[in-house]
């Protein structure tokens, strides 16, 4: 097991160059070290303008989501003896544009995540004095797999039609969407549905699986699609076989 | 997107190849199992032929026989054959993660769900094979 | 209401063909691509087969094969087209092309097996 490694870490430096460049580091590789603690000694020591992100280092956050070795990864959840004897690749996420370094801009999953409304949404409020929203567990696991997602954007980077097509809604904004559809405290499905049964919505899904693959909490992502479309196909039928406004 | 200035600099946004789909294992299996589609479109063409050439008559049909056994043809079906048989294999282990399937309140384990595809897939092959090669003399 | 579009027909149909075809076609060209062709098997004879279309559960089952397939195909191929290939500029052009020519082939298949004695 060497004791160091090499890391070729992608520049992207707006105010000097238009193209992104390689710069290569070499950094201690303990065990228990993952390659962000590796980019966190590249910018202590070695070379301090490199520019990432990263917060809880425990897998939690969704922030220090990179490619490396041309796979979506959490950098705080793989460690670099993985890839011994090295050298790894570190290249900002996928699919998205690069503001600088290995930091991408995600704010068209943003825009794309309050459209399908990810809360609870309700026709009928019930005040706080009257009976909580009460649930069963058999009621929770419906849904729960589905609110694990931590929005650190892997699953978008390895979504080819994501890649070729950036209108499409995408992976974790769908899973969400389903998070509360099947939440039994929720009554917004009909206006998700007006979102998702677009043609950028789920529809331009072609179950791939990459989503799944990557996804670090595994929240299945591709399943949470599938399902809907399903859904979505039994409402559309239904919508053309009952009268208009019978609802 | 705003213009860039100095103070939004220009954001790098990287192009993605034609050949997108050579870049990992997984991409290109995804091509390939899409691809079986060209192939299960032949065999409807080659099914409509030999309905067609019963159709037309017992000439016909000896004809048709010997086109299916010529060489480029027979390629073209073992092909076939292999690409049908991804489909399906890919399809149904597409099958649990898109149909939850529910027995009163407990869910249909997927690997039940599977199952159930293959059972389905074994029972149909062999009523096809009683119905084309059964009552021969 | 929801925007009326024929993308979950169209991906229903997809399903269908998707199953049907991976349940019946492995075993269909075992037999009629590969196996009679290769002298494994005997072919059945003319009468044998017109027997077999003339039933009226096989014609059901042979146009829902036939027609379910070619939306299948056509479905995988027009989204290939666009994902694989990137032509999305023709989009629409390749959409009514593919499903178009399914439509074609079902006719065609209809018309064939109306007219099994």
């Amino acid at each position: 097991m060497p004791d160091r490694i090499r890391l070729q870490v992608a520049r992207y430096r707006p105010e000097q160059e238009s193209e992104a460049t390689f710069d290569e580091y070499e950094v201690p590789c303990p065990k228990e070290w993952v390659v962000l603690d590796g980019l966190n000694h590249v910018k202590d020591q070695l070379d301090g303008t490199l520019s990432f992100r990263w917060s809880c280092r425990m897998g939690i956050c969704g922030s220090c989501g990179m490619t490396v070795n041309g796979e979506p990864k959490l950098t705080c959840a793989t460690f670099l003896s993985e890839y011994a004897p090295g050298p790894v690749r570190v290249e900002p996420l996928r699919n998205f544009p690069v503001i600088r370094d290995l930091i991408v801009d995600i704010g068209d999953f943003m825009r794309k995540l309050v459209r399908v409304q990810p809360w609870i949404v309700r026709q009928t409020e019930r005040s706080p004095t009257q009976d909580a929203y009460r649930q069963t567990p058999d009621e929770m696991d419906e849904y729960k797999q589905f609110s694990m997602c931590i929005n650190c954007m892997l699953c978008y980077a390895a979504c080819p039609i994501y890649a070729l097509d950036p209108k499409f809604i995408g992976p974790a904004a769908i899973a969400l969407a389903q998070r509360y559809n099947l939440d039994s405290r929720d009554q917004g499905a009909p206006a998700r549905l007006k979102v998702l049964s677009e043609h950028a919505g789920i529809w331009g899904c072609t179950f791939v699986g990459e989503c799944t693959k990557v996804c670090p909490k595994h929240v299945d992502p591709a399943g949470a699609i599938q399902r809907y479309k399903l859904t979505a196909a039994v409402e559309s039928i239904k919508s053309f076989v009952l009268p208009r406004g019978a609802s | 997107m705003k213009a860039h200035s100095e103070y939004h600099q220009r954001w790098l946004r990287r192009p993605v190849s034609t050949y997108w789909w050579l870049e990992k294992p997984a991409y290109f299996a995804f091509i390939l199992r899409e691809s079986s589609c060209m192939f299960v479109g032949w065999f409807v063409i080659y099914l409509l032929l030999l309905v067609r050439a019963v159709l037309d008559g017992e000439v016909s049909y000896r004809q048709y026989l010997e086109w299916s056994a010529t060489p480029g043809i027979l390629f073209l079906n073992i092909v076939t054959l292999a690409f049908v048989l991804y489909h399906a294999v890919t399809f149904f282990q597409a099958a649990p993660q898109a149909l939850v399937v529910r027995a009163g309140r407990k869910r249909v384990p997927p690997r039940l769900v599977l199952a159930g595809h293959y059972v389905a897939w074994i029972v149909a092959s062999g009523l096809i094979g009683w119905v084309l090669l059964a009552g021969r003399a | 209401m929801i925007k009326r579009h024929p993308e979950p027909l169209l991906w229903m149909l997809f399903s269908a063909g998707g199953v049907l075809s991976g349940a019946l076609m492995p075993m269909l060209v075992l037999l009629l691509g590969v196996a009679i062709p290769l002298g494994w098997v005997a072919p059945p004879s003319r009468d044998e087969l017109l027997r077999v279309l003339g039933n009226p559960l096989t014609r059901l089952a042979f146009v829902a094969l036939c027609v379910l397939s070619l939306f299948h195909w056509a479905h995988r191929f027009r989204h290939t087209l666009y994902d694989g290939l990137q032509i999305k500029h023709l989009n629409e052009a390749i959409a009514i092309g593919s499903y178009g020519v399914a439509l074609i082939g079902c006719a065609f298949t209809v018309y064939l097996v109306w007219q099994v004695p």
